[in-house]
C-alpha cells in the first residue's frame, strides 16, 4: 500500500527543461535514488542530482528540507538508507568520509582550538599520502616546508597571511570563517561542501564573503556545493540552484530562471516575494483568473486546465485606469528603494512593489503585462489514496475510517479514493478530526488558502480553506463524504496512471 | 546638597559565609601556622620544620603517600577514561540511566561502601594490603574520575571530530590528534578531585591496608590524637607542608588546563 500512496503524493515534476543527468560524462557527483530516515522521518526521499564538474550549485531550501542531510551524506558523516553516491563514478557507500575527495567547511567552522591558525589548517595537509613509488610503502607524506609553503598559500589566498601564530579563538567570526576555508582548500579536494558557512555573519561581513568565494570558486576551478536558506545568496552566487522541500528537489535551474520561471507554487513562494492565484486556462495565451481573462504568453496547456498564475510584485505597474484590476491602497511600506504596498481587489490583496507612492486609501489601476505573467501546472488537482471498504459507509484509508457513501461497493473492496480540496474540513482540536496531522504548508491562493497537511500515517493531504494555517500546527481532518468519489482498485490502471504522471 | 541613601547592597548576601569562612577556615589555618612555628616551651622556632625534614621515618611515609595516591589515581584514569568514553558516544549517550549507575555510589555513605568492599575483597580471599587499599581507593573516587572527563566528552562539539575525519584522519588519528587533547581539562579536573583528597585522607588506607600503606595522614592524626607520639607542633608543620604540596600539585592542574585550552601565541609553528 505505501509504495502507492508515496509515489503519487511526493511525485512533484522537476522542470523538465533542466535535465542535469542528461549525459554523465561530465558529471562529478551523481546522486542516484538516495533516501535517508531518521526515527521514521523520510528526511531525502528518492533523491536523484547529478552536478557538473567546476559548477557552483546551491541546495536551497527551508530548514528542514534536507539540504544539509544530502551534503552530509556526499561528505560522509551520514550514508544513506538507500540509493548511492558516485564521485567521479565510484560509489561512495563503502567508503569513509575520511578517504573522500571532498572536503568541507562546517556551519560553525569547527577549528579546533587547542591548535593555532597554522596547525589548524596544516592538520589535513601533514596526514595526506602521496603516491611516490620509490618508497617502500608506496607512498610518502608532504615534507615541512611543503606543508609551510601550501598553508602560507592557502592563508594569503583567504588573506589571512600574518595570522599563522594566532590562536583561533581570538579570531573574529568572519576570520575564522576565512581559516575554515583555507583548512578545506589546502588539501585540494575536488568538491568543496559549504554548509551554511556564512549563516553566523553579519550582513556587511556576509555580502562581502559571498564576493569572496565567488571569486575563490573562479580561481580554484573546483566544484563548490553550497548549502543555504537564504534565497538571495543562492541566486546571487551560484551557476545552478537546486530547491529543495521535504527531502524532494522541487526545481534544478540556473538563479535567473529560477526566479523568472519558478516549476511550482512552492518555488514561487519561497524564492522572493509573489502573488499567487489559482486560475483556468481558457485557449493558448489566455487565462482566467480573479474573474479576468488576462493576456500572458504561454501555451501549451489543455482547454481550462487549472492552474497557478504567479506574479511577481515589482511586475505589477500602477496606472492611471488602464490595468485589468483595480483596487484599494491598504498599506504603503517604504523598503529603501521602492515602495511595497497591499492592494485589495476582488478580495485579493495584492502585494505590489513600485518606485511610485499610492496613499493608503486610494484607488489604484493595476496593469499586468503579458510576460510578467507565470502559468504553472498544479501540482495536483485532487487528493488520492488507496482505501478498503469497512464497513456500510465506511471507508478506511490512511489509519482512519471515515464516513463515505459506499453504495455500489461491498465491506472488503479495495477502492481509490479520490477527495476534492474541498472536501477537507480541518479543526483546531485534533481530536474533533478523525485523523491528526501536521500543517506543513500554507499558499494564499488569491481568494483562500492552501493548506498542505501530513499525517501521522505518513500522508499528505491539500485542503483549500479560507482559513489561515500556520507551519507546524497540530490539526484534525474531517471529510465530507459527499464529495469524495470511489473507485474500484485496478493495480493495471493504476501502473498507466503512474507512468503518465 | 544631596545625599545616597543607604541601600541594602546584593554584596551583603556573602556576609553571612565570610563570617563562617573566617571562624572555621582562615582562624584555624592561622592556628596551624602558629603551632607550626611554637616549640614545646612556647618560644618562636623552626624546630617543627626542621624535624619534618630531617626525620627518615615520615619523609618514607612522604614518599609512600605521595606513591599510593599516584598509583590509585593512575589506575582509576586508566580505567575510568574509557569507561567515560564508551558512555559519552552514541548509543550509550542517550541513556541517562548508564552514567547515573556509576554516579549512585556516591549517595552512599563512604564508610559503609569501605566496609561492603572489604566484604567482598575477604570473601574472595584478598585480605588488607596494599592492593587491597589500591583497591578501595580506586573503587571509592572512581565516580568523581568519571564525571568530569564524561561531562567534558558528552559537551564535546561532535563537528570537532567530523571536520577531522573530513580532513583525512582516521578513527585512531582522530582520539589523539582532537578528542584526547580536547578532553583534557575533564581528566585534570578528575586526578585532582582524586589526587588531593587521598594526600590528606587516611581512613581507606587505615582500614583497607597493613602497615605498608600507613600514609601521612595517619601520622598527623596520631600526633594530634596521642600526646605519647609527639606534639600539636610537629603536627601542624607536618599538615602546613602537606598543604603546599598539594597547593602546588593544583597549581600545576591549573597551568596544564590553561595550555591546553589555548593554543601558544607566537613561537614556531609546524
Amino acid at each position: 500500500m505505501k509504495p502507492f500512496l508515496k509515489k503519487k503524493t511526493d511525485k512533484t515534476p522537476v522542470a523538465p527543461t533542466q535535465t542535469p543527468t542528461k549525459k554523465n560524462g561530465d558529471n562529478i557527483i551523481e546522486i542516484k535514488g538516495v533516501t535517508k530516515v531518521f526515527d521514521n522521518v523520510t528526511v531525502l526521499d528518492d533523491l536523484s542530482l547529478g552536478i557538473k564538474r567546476g559548477q557552483f550549485v546551491t541546495l536551497l531550501g527551508p530548514s528542514g528540507c534536507g539540504k544539509t542531510t544530502l551534503l552530509r551524506c556526499i561528505a560522509g558523516f551520514e550514508s544513506p538508507t538507500s540509493g548511492e553516491i558516485y564521485i567521479e563514478g565510484v560509489p561512495m557507500t563503502s567508503i569513509p568520509s575520511y578517504k573522500r575527495p571532498v572536503n568541507t567547511v562546517f556551519q560553525k567552522y569547527a577549528l579546533f582550538p587547542h591548535l593555532n591558525v597554522f596547525k589548524n589548517v596544516a592538520y589535513g595537509l601533514k596526514l595526506k599520502k602521496l603516491p611516490d613509488a620509490s618508497k617502500k610503502s608506496g607512498y610518502r607524506k608532504y615534507t615541512k616546508a611543503e606543508i609551510t609553503e601550501k598553508v602560507n598559500r592557502a592563508l594569503n589566498l583567504v588573506g589571512l597571511a600574518d595570522y599563522g601564530y594566532r590562536d583561533v579563538n581570538s579570531l573574529s567570526g568572519g576570520q575564522q570563517q576565512r581559516v575554515a576555508i583555507a583548512r578545506a582548500i589546502v588539501c585540494e579536494p575536488k568538491v568543496l561542501l559549504l554548509d551554511e558557512p556564512l549563516g553566523a555573519l553579519d550582513l556587511k561581513m556576509r555580502k562581502e564573503m559571498q564576493i569572496e568565494l565567488k571569486k575563490m570558486h573562479e580561481n580554484l576551478g573546483i566544484t563548490f556545493i553550497f548549502v543555504t536558506h537564504d534565497q538571495e545568496e543562492a541566486l546571487s552566487m551560484s551557476d545552478v540552484v537546486v530547491v529543495m522541500n521535504d527531502g524532494v528537489i522541487q526545481q534544478i535551474a540556473q538563479p535567473k530562471k529560477i526566479y523568472d520561471e519558478p516549476s511550482n507554487a512552492f518555488v514561487a513562494d519561497f524564492i522572493g516575494e509573489s502573488n499567487i492565484f489559482s486560475g483556468v486556462m481558457e485557449k493558448d495565451f489566455c487565462v482566467n483568473f480573479l474573474g479576468k481573462s488576462v493576456e500572458c504568453v504561454d501555451k501549451g496547456f489543455e482547454k481550462n486546465e487549472r492552474v497557478d498564475v504567479v506574479v511577481r510584485p515589482e511586475d505589477i505597474v500602477l496606472t492611471k485606469g488602464e490595468g485589468q484590476f483595480v483596487g484599494e491602497v491598504l498599506s504603503t511600506v517604504f523598503k529603501g528603494t521602492y515602495y511595497e504596498m497591499e492592494v485589495l481587489s476582488d478580495g485579493y490583496e495584492f502585494t505590489v512593489q513600485s518606485q511610485n507612492e499610492a496613499r493608503p486609501g486610494t484607488t489604484v489601476s493595476m496593469l499586468i503585462r503579458p510576460d510578467s505573467i507565470h502559468i504553472m501546472k498544479k501540482i495536483l488537482t485532487i487528493n488520492k489514496y488507496l482505501g478498503e471498504v469497512t464497513g456500510e459507509n465506511e471507508v478506511t484509508f490512511c489509519e482512519g475510517s471515515f464516513k463515505i457513501p459506499t453504495e455500489g461497493f461491498e465491506t472488503g473492496d479495495e477502492v481509490v479514493v479520490y477527495v476534492p480540496f474541498n472536501a477537507i474540513e480541518l479543526t483546531d482540536d485534533e481530536e474533533d478530526g478523525v485523523i491528526g496531522a501536521n500543517v506543513t504548508q500554507s499558499l494564499y491562493k488569491g481568494t483562500y488558502y492552501q493548506v498542505q497537511v501530513f499525517t501521522d500515517s505518513d500522508d499528505d493531504f491539500y485542503i483549500d480553506t479560507a482559513d489561515e494555517w500556520d507551519m507546524d500546527d497540530r490539526v484534525g481532518i474531517k471529510i465530507d463524504g459527499g464529495k469524495v468519489r470511489l473507485e474500484k482498485y485496478d493495480p493495471e490502471k493504476e501502473e498507466k496512471d503512474e507512468a503518465q504522471g | 546638597m544631596k545625599r545616597k541613601a543607604k541601600v541594602f547592597r546584593p554584596t551583603a548576601f556573602s556576609f553571612p559565609y565570610l563570617a563562617v569562612t573566617v571562624v572555621f577556615v582562615i582562624v584555624p589555618l592561622i592556628l596551624v601556622l602558629v603551632y607550626a612555628f611554637r616549640g614545646s616551651d612556647g618560644s618562636f622556632t623552626f624546630d617543627n620544620f626542621g624535624k619534618v625534614f630531617t626525620n627518615k621515618e615520615t619523609l618514607i611515609q612522604l614518599g609512600k603517600t605521595v606513591g599510593i595516591a599516584t598509583l590509585s589515581t593512575a589506575v582509576c584514569l586508566a580505567i575510568a577514561y574509557p569507561v567515560a568514553y564508551i558512555l559519552a558516544s552514541a548509543p550509550f549517550n542517550k541513556m541517562a540511566i548508564l552514567s547515573l549507575m556509576f554516579i549512585i555510589p556516591m549517595w552512599i555513605n563512604f564508610m559503609l561502601r569501605i566496609f561492603a568492599l572489604q566484604s567482598v575483597l575477604s570473601a574472595m580471599g584478598v585480605g588488607n594490603g596494599y592492593f587491597a587499599a589500591v583497591v578501595g581507593m580506586v573503587y571509592d573516587f572512581f565516580p568523581y574520575m568519571l564525571l568530569p572527563i564524561y561531562t567534558v566528552l558528552l559537551n564535546m562539539d561532535k563537528s570537532y571530530v567530523e571536520a577531522s575525519k573530513d580532513l583525512g584522519a582516521n578513527g585512531v588519528t582522530t582520539f589523539f590528534k582532537v578528542t584526547l587533547p580536547l578532553s583534557v581539562p575533564g581528566v585534570i579536573s578528575g586526578v585532582s578531585m582524586m589526587f588531593m583528597p587521598i594526600f590528606s585522607s587516611y581512613a581507606i588506607t587505615k582500614m583497607m591496608g597493613d602497615t605498608s600503606t600507613t600514609v601521612i595522614g595517619a601520622k598527623i592524626a596520631n600526633l594530634f590524637e596521642y600526646q605519647s607520639y609527639g606534639n600539636y607542633g610537629y603536627g601542624s608543620a607536618l599538615s602546613f607542608v602537606l598543604l603546599v604540596i598539594v597547593l602546588l600539585v593544583m597549581v600545576l592542574g591549573r597551568f596544564l588546563t590553561n595550555r591546553t585550552q589555548k593554543a601558544p601565541k607566537g613561537g614556531k609553528a609546524v
